[in-house]
């Protein structure tokens, strides 16, 4: 740090080569080293930056660790209250149906608590966008158990491994969404390297075009790692991601254009 | 003026809209009223009975459990309401399908034989209102001018071509009532 | 003066809200209120005026969808009944805590549990009380005809935005399911997106580049920051409590005994009045019309002239805490209530005026 400071021409405005977006606020994120939120979030600013369109943007944020997405998002928000952060964007799009409205839900928000909300949004083809962000644990509370959890894995509430026969299995409910007539677009990414970053971004980019020409609800998930939940370093988490969660939960466009790809 | 009126019957036989066309009438003529009815499970295909007040007067309470009077048409409603007639009052009853027949000494009785009327005429549609004319025969609350508007406010546009029907049946009603006991 | 018309109570508070101005209506059917969406269905606000209205997945999906439109300045409402209001509780607080207004309307049924679909008063506490979790009142507004069903919502819509607080309509299934007659107000328009934003500089409506972004929140996870938050509630229920009570008296000037009712329970007391006074009792009546704020002050002064009160609830004594803490223990208070759907007749009040506070 002290060398950068030491030469202050690096900073200048020719040199500069990488910066955050300016929609994201200038706050330390509440999140930890190595999560995906922050990476997740930097994608949807920049792609509202480059469409022009945070004056004509409403956002909610969910319970979880996003909870407080508000306070680094650079638009106006509406903080949900837990799972229904799809019925308070049905309603904002339809009284207000000329700005962009998304959610942004954790597994335990979206896919527990906010099953109905999510489902009945998606099937009455909302004309929002989803990002769902999976990493099978519920991370603000502690680390529990949650509807993405893989069979066998260790939770706070799972302490001997998710055991299918007592507690169910892990939910697929990205697919599920994807068969609703409603849903236009549905896709599954992750955020663990520039190359999966890059195609994070031009999902939610193609989101909020769809957004824009009014053809229905996208669906965008975001496998994730959660390294103080699943009790791992960042880089071994990202690893037991690849591992364990890409063969689960697979990478790639599910939907597209309303037909199963 | 206050008339306290209780209409009770079978669920369809036109038990609510009488007393809504009734209470409309009275809107047109000017007169306060209200139209309070029996709701839920009863209403499908048991009994449904309303309660409609008519007064000159800001009404009070629109649940009443005495009433100046009661038209019946069927048995659960005869044991149910015969004995809520305030004394001195009308109780106006149809003796289709009646088995046990009002045997109250301190009220005045009526009877319409509405159904076998509006049967023989082909008329089973507006029985309710045979049945109200009976009633407007006896106690002429509203002139057949405001009636004529208040079955224009309470029927769909599309039935207004029913509308003179409706009126017939208020006369048949007229000449088809029949005293039973006067006190 | 507006347009009159014959209409149910349910019928009524959905008229009023589309010449209120409202923008949403989002609700779930259940007996004794769907009439209210049913009539907005079949009315097409949308094209009268631009209304959406939703039928949602569940009274929860219902009240965060109202939660959504009130946080972006929009007139937005839903109706329930008792359970369905239960359900809505989580919904409710968050918007009080997010200080934001709405309209609910309960046609409370008879309860506990999926209980009964004839009318009660038997969610007063819930409704007066709070309902939900934390610190928070709504101001209750307590309709006894249906000309008030509509004038309430006009009010309800018009104090939702004044102190930004959720507002409920206490009504019951009869009151819902009545027919009056009722004298409309004209339409007013809704408010243009200009309008709605020079009215709630509050609101999430996108963050034009001159100005802070907005978050719409009721959590702050600093004590003393959630302090400050409910301070800031206590002192506007305090203003709305110097400001808004509404109440009636009917022949409370000559009386001896005195009625304390609202809504549905008001309307009986009042024929029990004229019954009672036909025998010679010289009896009054006191109908607190908003329930929060709760007219302490005005009950006081006319009960304690009294030689006796009587409370009359479709419920198991619930107003009567408050006309208690509001009156102290001067004069005798009592309570007679009916519950489980079952409506008290005028005769059996005038019976239980005798026996409970003149020979009792």
């Amino acid at each position: 740090m002290e060398e950068l400071f030491a030469k202050p021409e690096i900073r200048k405005p020719e040199n500069i080569v990488y910066k955050k977006t300016n929609l994201m606020i200038d706050r330390p994120l509440s999140y930890c080293p190595g999560c995906g939120h922050g990476t997740t979030h930097r994608m949807l600013m920049e792609v509202i930056e480059e469409m022009g369109i945070q004056e004509n943007t409403i956002g909610v944020s969910p319970v979880g660790c996003s909870v407080l997405a508000y306070d680094f998002l650079d638009i106006d928000m509406l903080g949900a209250a837990h799972g229904r952060a799809p019925a308070l964007a049905s309603a904002i799009k339809r009284l207000w149906p000329n700005r962009f409205v998304f959610t942004y839900q954790g597994d335990g928000d979206l896919a527990a608590i906010g099953t109905a909300e999510t489902i009945h949004a998606c099937n009455r083809g909302e004309n929002i966008t989803i990002i769902f962000i999976n990493n099978g644990i519920y991370g603000m509370t502690g680390g529990q158990m949650a509807p993405t959890t893989l069979e066998g894995m260790r939770t706070a509430t799972s302490p001997y491994g998710r055991d299918i026969a007592t507690m169910g299995y892990p939910l697929k409910i990205t697919e599920l969404i994807a068969h609703l007539p409603g849903v236009n677009y549905v896709t599954r990414q992750a955020v663990h390297t520039p190359n999966h970053v890059r195609k994070t971004k031009k999902a939610i980019r193609k989101a909020f075009e769809i957004q824009k020409e009014k053809k229905g609800l996208s669906f965008i998930e975001v496998v994730s790692n959660c390294n103080s939940g699943w009790k791992l370093t960042p880089v071994q988490a990202n690893k037991w991601m690849e591992e364990n969660m890409f063969p689960f939960y697979p990478l790639g466009d599910m939907k597209i254009d309303g037909k199963l790809v | 003026m206050t008339e306290e009126i209780i209409i009770a019957g079978f669920g369809g036989q036109g038990v609510l809209s009488m007393g809504k066309i009734l209470a409309y009438s009275g809107v047109m003529q000017n007169k306060e009223v209200s139209w309070m009815p029996s709701y839920g499970p009863e209403m499908r295909g048991g009994t449904a009975n309303v309660t409609v007040i008519i007064s000159d007067e800001r009404i009070s309470s629109p649940i009443l459990n005495s009433f100046d009077t009661a038209i019946i048409l069927n048995q659960q409603s005869m044991d149910k309401f015969e004995k809520s007639v305030k004394p001195g009052g009308l109780l106006i009853y149809d003796p289709n399908g009646i088995t046990r027949h009002p045997n109250r000494k301190d009220i005045n009785i009526y009877s319409i034989e509405a159904a076998d009327e509006a049967g023989r005429l082909g008329l089973s549609k507006v029985f309710n209102m045979i049945v109200l004319g009976g009633f407007l025969k006896l106690k002429p609350l509203v002139s057949p001018e405001y009636l004529h508007k208040g079955l224009e406010k309470s029927l769909p546009e599309r039935h207004h071509k029913l509308i003179p029907e409706n009126e017939k049946a208020v006369e048949i009603g007229m000449k088809l009532l029949k005293a039973v006991q006067v006190i | 003066m507006g347009e009159l018309k014959l209409m149910k109570g349910n019928e009524a508070i959905a008229e009023a809200a589309i010449r209120a101005g409202c923008d949403g209506y989002f609700g779930y059917p259940i007996t004794p209120q769907s009439e209210v969406m049913e009539y907005l269905m079949a009315q097409k606000p949308f094209e009268r005026t631009g209304m959406v209205v939703l039928q949602a997945e569940s009274e929860v999906a219902s009240i965060n969808m109202v939660y959504g439109g009130a946080g972006t300045g929009k007139k937005v409402m839903t109706s329930s009944s008792s359970p369905g209001i239960s359900l809505m509780q989580e919904g409710i607080s968050y918007m009080a805590g997010a200080e934001l207004p709405a309209l609910i309307v309960n046609a409370v049924r008879g309860g506990p549990g999926l209980g009964t679909i004839q009318p009660s008063q038997a969610d007063y506490f819930q409704a007066v009380k709070g309902g939900g979790h934390g610190d928070y009142k709504l101001i209750v507004l307590a309709p006894a005809s249906v000309q008030e069903m509509c004038d309430h919502v006009k009010l309800g819509f018009d104090l939702a935005f004044k102190y930004r607080t959720p507002v409920m309509i206490l009504s019951d299934g009869a009151i819902g399911q009545m027919m009056e007659k009722v004298v409309f107000f004209d339409q007013i328009p809704r408010r243009t997106d200009e309008e709605l934003m020079k009215e709630c500089p509050w609101a999430a409506v996108g963050k034009p580049k001159n100005r802070e972004h907005i978050r719409i929140t009721s959590l702050d996870l600093d004590p003393a920051g959630q302090e400050r938050v409910n301070l800031k509630l206590q002192a506007k229920y305090k203003t709305i409590e110097e400001n808004e009570i509404l109440y009636e008296e009917i022949q409370c000037k000559d009386a001896e005994y005195l009625f304390v009712a609202f809504g549905l329970s008001a309307r009986i007391c009042q024929k029990a009045t004229d019954l009672a006074r036909a025998k010679g009792i010289k009896v009054g009546l006191f109908r607190p019309i908003t329930l929060f704020p709760f007219p302490i002050q005005q009950i006081a002064a006319t009960g304690n002239r009294m030689k006796g009160v009587l409370v009359v609830e479709m419920n198991a004594g619930q107003m009567i805490e408050d006309v208690k803490l509001s009156m102290g223990s001067k004069v005798k208070i009592e309570h007679f209530g009916r519950f489980g759907g079952i409506i008290p007749s005028p005769d059996e009040v005038v019976n239980a005026l005798e026996q409970k506070i003149i020979g009792g």
